[in-house]
């Protein structure tokens, strides 16, 4: 077991160094330090000092990959590479375009994200398995088609249109919670309770459906009609045994966006106003801060790559099957 | 008390297909008496499992009971709601299926699976149910209950797996065991114990049996009453002394003759022509007409009804009905004696290139013994290993290997079969393709006529393909479902250059479909329009394309029903004698083998433990392993059954084989040398020869 | 001279090679019984035909939509050369010539006829008053839209009604000639047929989608011509005609992604599976690391970095739609580069299925080439995964475009979509009371599109997919 965690982070390895190559060669390689510092300062009326000026406060007037001008280990340590790519694996994710520590923005916003991701993830779950249940239960009955003809509706729906209805109905017309912001503490919960919800309707639609199609799968297989074979009521042969096994694909489908929850959801914190990770990266983006933005995705990449690691860990722990090597 | 345990009273199951409806079980009576075992016998399709599945009303989703009664101890099961049946199954019927891989919960302890029927059924709760499940697992022979209580079903093997099951349904001591192919799914030696476990527990408790079975032989050694299932009826019923003595059923007596033997060397196997009518249809007359060499007018304008030719022996045919002349009345068939010949006339007539390799099979078939003279071998094979790495740790370094071939050699001649006989996992298939070259032998050499097939790469290699071709075991698989008849045909034709332009291919393509049964239009269709047995043949047909001397067969037939498994023995006899083509006939089924086979090798775990002529190895087997096989295969003929040699446990993996003679934990006869050297091959004669230390020390 | 300027724009051509391709597809599926039968299955669905039919509308737009060219300038004097327009128009503009050139002042309702803001107007006396203007074009036939405005409103959904009516009824006649000829009965037979139910296609479901649609075209007609039924936005322009110019946007965000992954998908996820060893190991690095970077973020820094060139080369552009076509393909291209790997991994895992059948080792016994294997027996028989997963990832693109382009690094903000009417609704939630047409607009049109087109994907996995039979 610990062998296999060990042979996976080290193959986490390379793909780390493939995800820091891939952004370093996409922000710095295809799109030079002056683009950047053009957009910045404006792509007219900008003297070239001004660019220098610019490079220069942010690192980015060093060379690329190799400095032929400094001396010994510092031919690659003083590159824009080195600086800025090789230390995002120390989590260094150094300073933003403007100026910020990214590390202590990363620090500071992850925990408002999390607020809000955690719930949605934990009541979605929750939520789905229970309508996917009832619908494997009432399967081939016209509340069953109905379930699923709901639940294609409410697929079809863009998630932006939850929010932007959400806002209006709950915020807007009944004043229920506030429309947007956020608070320290137990304070929090009111700016909470509507993202969280929102979240969960929107996410019911695919969810249910999917899992769903899992429940029968699982309830058309040999050892179901065992069960029922030894007298066993259909209620307990769902619970006792068709949902033991469904919970290896939903629970280890589940599994790898734990990390992820940590990046927060864009959209619904811009909405929101939650000052979580997911509004600091659609402000970066908006800004053009090019320094946040490759900080997420080496982040999220690390992140994902944690997710598989757990998925394959949790898999150990709900299918006595599977012993890792 | 003489009422019976269960009676079944005119059960109509339909299922949905789509817009059709199929009559799966159209009017099935029987009874089972407390006490007895009951066979339900018959092929793929012919409603059995349906018959059972509704008894205990747990048919599938498509599927429903349309009329009929099932009464159990005279209550209606079909009237009860379903609460009061789930208290009938489990605790008064209990149900074994046949695939016992996937009817276990794969993450739920046996111990919990067997304690859960307990609890829903008795009062027995924590250590006083504990305790009846391990007695169960004792008593269904898994050695040491108590360790293996939280085991999960993946740690046990396909016998054991099994045995948990029967468990399971004795939890609570049934009236009715209704066995659907229980042993089906398991190798032969492993079949033995199964049964011989079921036998001993119906004797013990004194349950009533259900045995759903397509195997003649398993029914003969298990049942007391047999009844045959054509097309959703029950076409024959009779206690076996007088169903295995007396059959009277057309397709029963068919059922017979097919089966493949020693004592019908040299002879065409009887076939059953043509296939089972679809059932989404009303019959107006018998089902089995189209298909019966006796069937005359009657037979299809009117349905036969159920008529007792002697007590307790009914049959559903016209032959037997009191309007046949009285005087024909108890063997009425050597009167359409004649008819049958004009059947078979009739017969040739559409299949003239069977007809004539028939003829020429008995011709050839006689000069056969003098044919082989010195003359050296079409495949020699020496030492072949085929090794797999297993990959461990972290880096994945090979940490050891599959020893799936070690150390086979054998030698085929043109014109002969060589059966290769093993139970699944002793490498059989591997040595096959290892042979072809499809998988790269690890060491060893293959002598095809000369060559060194070993050392051949790309274009040399593929210039010599077209000399030994294959034929699987699996006709859905085998054959691309995206592809038309022709361009599975052709595929090797042009890979392999055989026929140069495409008219040739196509006069070649006709030809080759005549020759192995098929008209020659049905080139222009899909795999999926053909039968298993059709498929059988294109796949043959797809062989012989390229003009093979040897073709390797790897189980061709057991994915086929008896009577279709007769007519491709038949084929692949006839185009033996025809074409003089060398057959490594890989195969499982001893039947066969002795219809078959010139030649025999047994496999155990990788290598050969006995080899010889077909008579000297069936005959007079020499190996502990070959003789336990042998006795393990269920007979028909109870004159002929051998006392079955019990093997312990099972086989163990290649990859770890055991020290010493591989065979020697499960050895009735092991002694201590076997457990430090393998041993030598001894030989018994110029053919026949076995790896054992029992003959070594003389 | 002549009369107009064709432009091509690269999704255009793109979106017409992909036609192409679908008539060959179409073409070979006529050729084989194997291919049609699933095809045959899916018609035979009520919800397969009905959303085949709304799909089959919105396709229709779209490429009308995606006939680009300009049109000359006014003659400026004899002998000059034409100078042609910047604007670059289709034939769908044409086609609803009204709806494209009728632009009020700013935010207007739905079938309203005065502007939405007040504003001063001058009197015909010279007085100033402030109030709602009348608007150029949305009710500008009604003297006292108070008082007339109910009554003209029936009028005119009664004569679309009626348009509508005579659509069909034209339209089920044909039909019943057709299936009269096709199944060689009588028109009258045809008819019974059709109106019981008893072909194997279910013709009413077909007729009353056909139906729908068309009282929803023709009312939309009737209507356009003297109101704007959906309002106008916040520079005057009409919403539906901005709701319906999206359908193009959608469209090809929805399927020119698949068109550019599918080759990289196809030949990577069929190689890794088929050839295994190393080469396995490279593509499944690759995908996994591609896959480990998340996506929005993978396309925001593709899209910024598109800016900056984009920006630092203008000169390479010389229209607005030719801008805004590249960046709308760039996005095609780097969402299809973050989506190839799950069809890569769904491919390889079937290809390593396929491989182990018998039939590939038969192939192998006769010595066929690994080339030929892969495109005889493998190929074929990994498309249906291939169909699949174009139809599922298809509604979950065009969804993708409204997150996007409200993250800022969706289409460009110049071109018509569904995400940036949303966008452009959402500053103005604020407002009361609130602007809320476009987001119905956008919100109609985008739920009508993504649910059928899900419902035609469920039909076609059950379709196509050998394990759901």
């Amino acid at each position: 077991m610990i062998n296999y965690i060990i042979r996976r982070i080290l193959y986490a390895i390379p793909i780390l160094i493939g995800v820091n190559l891939l952004t370093f060669a996409l922000f710095f390689v295809v799109n030079t330090p002056d683009n950047m510092a053009r957009i910045h300062l404006g792509v007219k009326h900008v003297t070239p000092e001004a660019i220098m000026k610019w490079k220069h406060e942010r690192g980015y007037d060093k060379p690329l990959m190799w400095n032929s001008a400094a001396q010994g280990a510092k031919q690659a340590s003083d590159t824009i590479f080195f600086e800025k790519s090789v230390g995002m694996f120390a989590f260094d994710f150094g300073r933003s375009d403007e100026g910020r520590d990214i590390a202590h923005d990363i620090k500071t916003r992850m925990w408002p994200s999390l607020a809000i991701a955690l719930p949605v993830f934990m009541v979605g779950l929750a939520v789905n398995i229970t309508f996917a249940m009832l619908m494997a239960f009432f399967r081939a009955t016209y509340i069953d088609l109905s379930g699923v003809v709901l639940c294609v509706a409410m697929m079809s729906v863009s998630g932006l249109f939850y929010i932007i209805g959400g806002q209006y109905l709950v915020s807007k017309l009944l004043h229920l919670t506030p429309i947007s912001g956020f608070d320290a503490g137990s304070n929090a919960l009111k700016f909470i309770i509507l993202p969280v919800v929102i979240g969960v309707i929107g996410g019911i639609g695919s969810g249910a459906r999917w899992y769903r199609t899992i429940f029968l799968e699982e309830t058309s297989r040999d050892y179901v009609r065992t069960a029922r074979a030894k007298g066993l009521s259909e209620l307990s042969v769902l619970f006792g045994h068709v949902l033991k096994n469904a919970m290896i694909p939903i629970l280890t489908g589940a599994v790898v966006v734990i990390p992820l929850l940590f990046m927060g959801s864009l959209i619904s914190e811009s909405f929101f106003g939650i000052p979580g990770l997911g509004s600091y990266t659609i402000d970066a983006i908006n800004a053009q801060d090019f320094a946040v933005v490759r900080a997420m995705v080496f982040l999220g990449s690390v992140l994902y790559i944690v997710g598989l690691i757990l998925t394959d860990i949790s898999y150990t722990l709900v299918d006595p099957r599977i012993r890792l090597e | 008390m003489n009422k019976p345990l269960l009676q079944v009273e005119n059960l109509k199951v339909r299922l949905d297909a789509g817009k059709t409806q199929v009559r799966a079980v159209d009017g099935v009576s029987f009874a089972i008496n407390r006490n007895e075992t009951f066979a339900l016998l018959g092929e793929s399709g012919c409603g059995k499992s349906m018959t059972a599945l509704s008894l205990m009303r747990l048919l599938p989703e498509a599927g429903r009971i349309e009329s009929g009664r099932v009464l159990l101890d005279g209550q209606d099961l079909l009237c009860l709601p379903e609460i009061a049946m789930r208290s009938v199954r489990g605790k008064r019927i209990a149900m074994i299926f046949q695939e016992p891989m996937t009817s276990l919960n794969p993450v739920m302890t046996i111990g919990r699976q067997i304690a859960e029927t307990l609890h829903r059924h008795t009062s027995l709760r924590g250590e006083a149910a504990q305790a009846r499940v391990l007695e169960l697992l004792d008593a269904v022979g898994i050695p040491d209950a108590r360790a293996r209580y939280h085991d999960y079903p993946f740690q046990f093997s396909g016998g054991m797996k099994q045995r948990v099951m029967i468990a399971i349904a004795l939890a609570c001591e049934p009236d009715l065991l209704i066995a659907d192919e229980p042993t089906t799914a398991l190798d032969v030696t492993i079949q033995a114990q199964v049964l011989e476990l079921l036998r001993r527990l119906q004797r013990e408790r004194g349950m009533a049996v259900m045995l759903i079975s397509h195997d003649l032989g398993v029914v003969a050694e298990m049942a007391q009453r047999v009844a045959v299932m054509y097309a959703g009826e029950i076409v024959e019923m009779a206690g076996r002394e007088e169903f295995f003595a007396n059959p009277q059923h057309p397709y029963t007596r068919k059922l017979f003759a097919s089966l493949p033997g020693a004592a019908r060397r040299g002879q065409q196997l009887e076939i059953i022509r043509g296939s089972v009518p679809p059932l989404d249809r009303e019959f107006s007359g018998c089902r089995f007409a189209g298909r019966c060499d006796y069937a005359w007018q009657k037979c299809s304008d009117e349905v036969p009804v159920w008529s007792e030719v002697a007590p307790g022996h009914g049959v559903r045919c016209h032959l037997v009905e009191s309007v046949v002349p009285a005087s024909l009345h108890p063997d009425p068939f050597p009167v359409h004696v004649g008819c049958q010949k004009l059947r078979a006339l009739h017969h040739v007539e559409q299949h003239p290139a069977q007809c004539a390799s028939l003829i020429d099979a008995l011709r050839v078939d006689a000069l056969r013994p003098t044919q082989v003279g010195f003359d050296l071998p079409l495949l020699q094979v020496a030492d072949l290993k085929v090794h797999f790495p297993i990959h461990k740790g972290l880096f994945k370094r090979v940490a050891g290997h599959v020893r799936a071939v070690d150390g086979v050699s054998l030698a085929i001649h043109s014109g002969r079969t060589l059966a290769l006989v093993g139970e699944s996992g002793c490498g059989k298939t591997t040595v096959g393709k290892s042979i072809l070259q499809l998988i790269r032998p690890t060491a060893g050499s293959v002598r095809f006529a000369g060559d060194e097939l070993t050392r051949l790469k790309g274009a040399e290699l593929r210039a010599r393909r077209a000399d030994f071709q294959i034929v699987f075991q699996d006709p859905y698989s085998s054959l691309d479902p995206r592809m038309r008849v022709a361009d599975i045909i052709e595929e090797g034709m042009v890979a392999l250059g055989a026929a140069t332009s495409s008219g040739d291919r196509q006069n070649s393509m006709d030809s080759l479909l005549q020759q192995v049964g098929l008209s020659p239009d049905s080139k222009y269709r899909y795999p999926h329009e053909f039968s298993g047995g059709q498929r059988q043949r294109i796949a043959i047909a797809r062989a012989l394309a390229v003009k093979p001397k040897l073709i390797v067969c790897d189980e061709p037939t057991s994915a086929l029903d008896v009577s279709v498994q007769a007519q491709i023995l038949n084929l692949l006899k006839g185009l033996q004698n025809e074409l003089g083509l060398a057959y490594l006939f890989i195969t499982h089924n001893l039947a066969v083998v002795e219809y078959f086979a010139h030649e025999v090798a047994v496999m155990y775990l990788g290598r050969i433990v006995e080899r010889g002529s077909v008579e000297e190895v069936m005959q007079a087997p020499r190996h502990p392993y070959t003789r336990a096989l042998l006795s393990a295969v269920p007979v028909v003929d109870a004159g002929s059954r051998r006392e079955i040699i019990r093997l312990a446990g099972d086989m163990p993996s290649p990859a770890n084989p055991p020290s010493g003679c591989h065979f020697h934990p499960r050895c009735p006869q092991a002694m201590d040398s076997c457990r430090l050297n393998y041993p030598a091959a001894i030989d018994f004669s110029a053919t026949h020869s076995a790896s054992c230390f029992l003959y070594s020390e003389k | 001279m002549m009369l107009f300027k064709p432009v091509f724009l690269w999704t255009d051509m793109l979106l017409w090679l992909l036609l192409a391709g679908v008539a060959f597809y179409v073409w070979r599926v006529r050729l084989h019984e194997h291919l049609r039968e699933p095809w045959r299955r899916l018609l035979r669905s009520r919800s397969g035909v009905a959303s085949a039919v709304v799909l089959l509308a919105f396709v229709a737009v779209g490429v009308l939509d995606s006939l680009h060219f300009r049109l000359p300038l006014e003659k400026q004097g004899n002998g000059a050369e034409t100078h042609y327009s910047p604007e670059v128009l289709s034939v769908f503009d044409l086609m609803v010539g009204p709806l494209r050139k009728q632009v009020e002042k700013t935010y207007s309702a739905p079938f309203a006829s005065q502007l939405y803001t007040k504003e001063t107007i001058e009197l015909p006396g010279g007085k100033q008053v402030r109030d709602y203007p009348r608007l150029k074009f949305g009710g500008a036939h009604l003297r006292e839209p108070a008082r007339e405005q109910a009554g003209d409103v029936a009028v005119t959904a009664l004569q679309g009604g009626v348009y509508a009516l005579a659509l069909c009824g034209g339209l089920t006649f044909m039909l019943a000639l057709w299936l009269a000829r096709r199944r060689s009965i009588s028109p009258g037979a045809a008819w019974t047929m059709i109106r019981h139910g008893r072909d194997e296609i279910p013709w009413r479901t077909f007729l009353s989608t056909v139906g729908l649609l068309a009282l929803f075209v023709c009312l939309a007609t009737a209507f356009s011509a003297k109101y704007h039924i959906f309002g106008t936005d916040k520079v005057g322009q009409d919403v539906f005609y901005l709701a319906l110019k999206s359908i193009r946007t959608g469209l090809m965000i929805g399927t020119l992604t698949t068109l550019v992954m599918l080759p990289f998908a196809l030949l990577l996820g069929i190689m890794a599976g088929y050839f295994r060893g190393w080469v396995d190991d490279v593509i499944q690095y690759t995908y996994t690391t591609l896959s480990s970077i998340p996506g929005v973020l993978l396309i925001a820094a593709a899209v910024l970095i598109l800016q900056v060139y984009m920006d630092s080369n203008q000169e390479l552009f010389d229209t607005v739609a030719a801008r805004a076509d590249i960046r709308l393909l760039f996005l095609c291209v780097i969402l299809g580069i973050t989506s190839w790997t799950g069809l890569c991994r769904l491919l390889r895992g079937e290809t390593l299925k396929v491989r182990e059948m018998e039939f590939i080792q038969a192939a192998t016994a006769f010595g066929v080439g690994h080339f030929r294997i892969i495109a005889r027996h493998i190929l074929p028989n990994v498309m249906h995964i291939v169909l699949i997963s174009i139809v599922l990832d298809f509604s979950a693109l065009v969804l993708a475009e409204a997150v996007l382009s409200y993250v800022g690094v969706g289409v460009d903000p110049s071109m018509q979509s569904w995400g940036n009417m949303i966008n452009g609704a959402r500053l103005e939630m604020a407002r009361e009371p609130m602007v809320w047409w476009s987001l119905l607009a956008a919100f109609v049109f985008m739920f009508v599109l993504v649910l059928s087109a899900n419902l035609f994907s469920d039909r076609v996995r059950d379709a196509f997919d050998p394990r759901v039979r």
